[in-house]
């Protein structure tokens, strides 16, 4: 598709990857094992659970909280939650006056070690492109109307710092535990794409 | 860019949806940290020189390979030839990047805006990488906070010396992005390097 040299088409992308592979491999470039551990480790440590205990914690300490405002990066490392480049993570509050929604317009980064790698509908073309246009109605068609009166911040991660939204605590979940506030904070709700539900109904 | 639909959320999505997804994901890893072929800078420029009806009809990962294996070519790390033998079909890669040429910066030990100041986006279309997105080039917005220095992508994605500078994260209102009816209420933050702005007076 990106040149006329030859007619034949594309060899499948799976035979792609596979011949990159092989060819590193034949030339002793591949330490063993590694392509896994790697593999593994993006499913295992980048996940939106981290977040989600990030955030839980945030609701039930003022100080955390606090200290999570200041220094995203520091505060979350408090629970284990490290990122990989000693990223500069900005976390974002969302209020009854401003909503907060993530977006990267040039590509799809997200704060791996708290959101996890980007869920496939952050990846499409339609979310990058509309966010920025179009938040509220974008917004809206995701599921989430926000009141007129709602200002929404969008936030482009164009640059090296990365983002993640501190959502509003739902009414009705008083005197939880951390573990069951963080079993209802979404990986949506962490991009700003959803507010959390109090009931997981 | 405009005229996307719908943007749909898969419940309980995979981190990958295929094998190869996961090994294309592992293998960007290797490219950077074990053979230290390239940068992250030079691996989004990869992806953004696709052609464009490649990288449009392209998946995320699709992309993501694609920008890898482009620069395990250019770097002579791998041929094309050995990969479109070993993948028994075309390997369609990026396009070769523009020429871009050295600069010397002396950046200014102190930031030169600070929150509150009003500042314009440098209208200025480089050949080559650049974080600075199309949308707000010309356009006024206000520094929220000046943030943290990072290399200038501009240089280091295309592999050369690249110097630690400034970045802002400046607020744009959507009617000064979208000359039209731009919804109301609505704002964009977008990080931005201190020589991608001018000051407005």
């Amino acid at each position: 598709m990106t040149d006329s040299r030859k007619p034949e088409p594309d060899a499948p992308i799976a035979e792609r990857v596979r011949a990159l592979e092989e060819a590193l491999d034949a030339k002793g470039l591949v330490p063993e094992g590694f392509l896994e551990k790697r593999a593994e480790q993006a499913q295992e440590s980048f996940d939106p659970k981290n977040g989600a205990r990030v955030v839980a914690r945030a609701w039930l300490d003022p100080a955390f909280r606090a200290r999570l405002l200041a220094d995203g990066a520091a505060a979350s490392a408090e629970l284990g939650f490290r990122a990989a480049n000693s990223e500069y993570l900005v976390v974002l509050e969302n209020t009854d006056a401003v909503h907060n929604v993530i977006v990267c317009t040039q590509c799809s980064c997200t704060a791996w070690s708290v959101i996890g790698l980007p869920p496939d509908w952050y990846k499409s073309p339609a979310y990058r492109a509309r966010v920025v246009r179009e938040p509220r109605a974008l917004l809206r068609g995701m599921g989430l109307d926000l009141p007129e009166q709602v200002a929404i911040r969008v936030w482009d991660t164009s640059g090296e710092t990365r983002f993640m939204v501190l959502p509003q605590r739902p009414a009705g979940t008083e005197g939880w535990s951390e573990e069951r506030l963080a079993g209802i904070v979404t990986r949506e709700a962490l991009i700003g794409v959803a507010r959390v539900a109090g009931t997981t109904s | 860019m405009s005229g996307f639909g719908a943007v749909e959320i898969e419940r309980n999505e995979p981190v990958f949806h295929e094998r190869w997804e996961a090994r294309a994901f592992a293998l960007n890893n290797l490219g950077i940290r074990i053979l230290e072929a390239y940068n992250v800078h030079e691996y989004r420029h990869a992806v953004e020189r696709m052609d464009p009806s490649h990288y449009l009809a392209a998946s995320y990962y699709e992309r993501w390979f694609t920008g890898v294996a482009t620069l395990l070519v250019e770097k002579g790390v791998v041929t094309r030839d050995e990969l479109e033998a070993r993948a028994g079909g075309r390997f369609p890669l990026a396009r070769p990047a523009a020429e871009v040429k050295p600069i010397r910066v002396t950046p200014g030990a102190q930031p030169r805006f600070a929150a509150g100041d009003r500042v314009r986006v440098r209208d200025v279309h480089p050949a080559g990488h650049t974080r600075a997105p199309r949308y707000v080039r010309g356009r006024r917005g206000v520094v929220l906070r000046a943030s943290r220095a990072f290399e200038l992508p501009d240089l280091a994605g295309h592999a050369l010396a690249a110097h630690l500078e400034q970045t802002y994260h400046v607020e744009f209102e959507a009617r000064e992005l979208w000359t039209d009816a731009a919804e109301s209420r609505e704002t964009v933050v977008v990080d931005l390097w201190e020589s991608y702005l001018e000051p407005v007076g």
